[in-house]
């Protein structure tokens, strides 16, 4: 073993064109519609950009996406622990499966999470009938974007935390125990400190992922303004109404959220690093 | 160890109450009106355009996702080069950024008076609008999860075995062929799996650019939508059904493919 090569700089005909391409491409794929997000959203000026902010619909919409990733990411977090508690750390039959149910939403179409509530709980669902009866609206309502949210986010914080915690084993708990801490304690004192990195890393991508879903709270949100509508559907509410400057100064407040999370994705990637150069160290 | 009992029991009911019930309604709900309400609502002209366009889009975004994530990873894990840790974590962005602004900004990059639609425009050229948007589109949501899958196994790739195969006086096509492919194939088939699972139902980053005339630019998740506009819940979950059974078995044989790979690495 000599272990993986170490970076050059670039020189030579081949290794140029190889970074071009990629460089441009990025720019192209990445680069090009952040940029116009922003010049956009600025196209006529700051005041009427700020312009887009006095609408109370935006407000409406910014307070339910902030509402949608308070919910969503202790649910899933609370999730991801449980059952990378119970997947990492214990033996049973039908984990498989247990695993690929979970990675399940990965695979669908955000459009069919937000279907499937409609299956159920929609005018012409299973249990729609019955909530009509009790006066219980889901579809439409703000509930079912919560339930369209959770659907989506629920793979993010457990795909994080389940390998981690299987890596880690059990010995560390095992000696917590051994020495009397009780499960409450071992969770708190042992286990947390043990994957805190991962832990942030999934609730980021949860965050992001709650606060920008389209597709499946689309199908459920009845777009009303004001009441059922998140930031990302205030924007094509806004688009469509050829509002451009409007639409695309909403956009640049998800934009800049995307762009916070890359940062401390990046930030806590590295600290992740040190923390286990020194475990390792130590 | 304790605490199973509490962990499992939660993991459970959560599974059950947001993934299994709601899948239970997908699978349960298309055969309302029979099979033939099934094959009606799937083999409709309109549904099966749109199906073949978001998968064949997704197909051809995803191979291309392939070659340029490829390049892409290569570049970041050999080179050294100004920004280089600024670029790498650009490459996540598609999966922060929520896919309405990737939407609207596409559609306003390559629309008649946008910067790129503008230039097309001149050569002839027209991306947004048509069934070419929708593969544009694609091209941004796919390609961090081909970089991010490959990049690891690059950067773990022992440079022995390259250097052994110079000394022995392997070209560098032959290093390319003999020995990187081998151990790059299963990270870029999982790249291009995931790529492609995520462009076939992809909705917010397409819709605005597409265009949606049905039966040319359409895509099946706004068939979905459709069909819900209209309180046609078991067309809507027929679609859907499809839809994911069709990225199911791709995920399979993409499985199946990686362990006949390394079936034949331990030969």
């Amino acid at each position: 073993m000599i272990g993986a090569l170490p970076r050059r700089p670039v020189s030579g005909s081949g290794p140029i064109i190889l970074l071009t391409v990629a460089l441009v491409w990025l720019a192209l794929v990445i680069g090009a519609p952040m940029a116009t997000v922003f010049a956009q959203a600025f196209a006529k000026g700051a005041d009427a950009f700020l312009d887009a902010f006095k609408d109370p619909d935006a407000w409406a919409a910014i307070r339910l996406t902030l509402l949608m990733a308070a919910i969503a990411v202790p649910v899933n977090a609370a999730f991801g622990l449980a059952a990378a508690w119970s997947l990492a750390k214990f033996d049973f039959k039908g984990k498989s499966l247990l695993l690929t149910l979970i990675d399940l939403p990965l695979s669908m179409s955000p459009v069919v999470s937000g279907l499937v509530w409609v299956l159920l709980f929609g005018a012409r669902g299973w249990f729609g009938p019955l909530l009509e009866a009790g006066g219980v609206k889901i579809v439409f309502a703000v509930p079912g974007i919560v339930l369209g949210t959770i659907l989506v986010t629920v793979p993010l914080i457990a795909r994080e935390l389940i390998p981690l915690m299987a890596a880690q084993g059990t010995d560390e708990e095992l000696a917590a125990t051994t020495l009397g801490a009780g499960g409450w304690t071992v969770l708190r004192r042992v286990t947390l400190p043990n994957v805190r990195w991962a832990l942030l890393h999934g609730v980021l991508l949860c965050n992001a992922r709650a606060m920008g879903e389209f597709g499946a709270v689309s199908v459920l949100s009845g777009h009303i303004r004001g009441l059922t509508e998140t930031l990302p559907l205030h924007v094509e509410a806004v688009y469509n109404e050829y509002d451009f400057v409007g639409a695309f100064a909403c956009a640049s407040l998800l934009a800049g959220l995307a762009i916070v999370t890359l940062v401390a994705k990046t930030a806590l990637e590295r600290a992740g690093r040190v923390a286990a150069i020194k475990g390792s160290a130590a | 160890m304790p605490g199973f009992r509490l962990a499992f029991g939660f993991t459970l009911l959560y599974v059950s109450l947001i993934i299994l019930l709601p899948l239970a309604a997908l699978i349960a709900r298309p055969w309302e009106h029979g099979l033939h309400g099934f094959v009606a609502a799937v083999f409709a002209p309109r549904t099966l355009a749109a199906l073949k366009l978001s998968f064949t889009a997704a197909a051809l975004a995803a191979l291309a996702n392939v070659a340029l994530g490829l390049a892409i990873a290569w570049a970041l894990t050999r080179y050294e080069f100004p920004f280089r840790r600024t670029v790498d974590a650009l490459v996540d962005l598609p999966f922060a950024l929520p896919t309405a602004v990737a939407g609207i900004a596409l559609a306003s990059l390559y629309g008649p008076n946008g910067w790129i639609g503008g230039a097309l425009a001149n050569l002839g050229l027209k991306v947004a609008y048509t069934p070419t948007g929708v593969f544009v589109a694609l091209l941004a949501v796919g390609l961090p999860f081909v970089v991010r899958s490959v990049q690891p196994v690059l950067e773990d790739l022992d440079a022995a075995w390259e250097e052994a195969a110079r000394t022995l006086g392997a070209g560098p096509l032959q290093i390319a062929w003999r020995i990187m492919a081998p151990a790059l194939a299963p990270a870029l088939l999982t790249g291009f799996a995931m790529a492609f699972a995520r462009g076939a139902g992809e909705y917010g980053s397409v819709i605005f650019i597409a265009g949606n005339m049905p039966g040319v630019s359409e895509i099946a998740p706004l068939v979905i939508v459709g069909k819900l506009e209209q309180y046609d819940y078991a067309g809507a979950a027929a679609v859907g059904g499809a839809m994911l059974i069709v990225s199911l078995l791709v995920l399979v044989a993409v499985n199946a493919a990686q362990v006949a790979f390394s079936r034949r690495g331990e030969r």
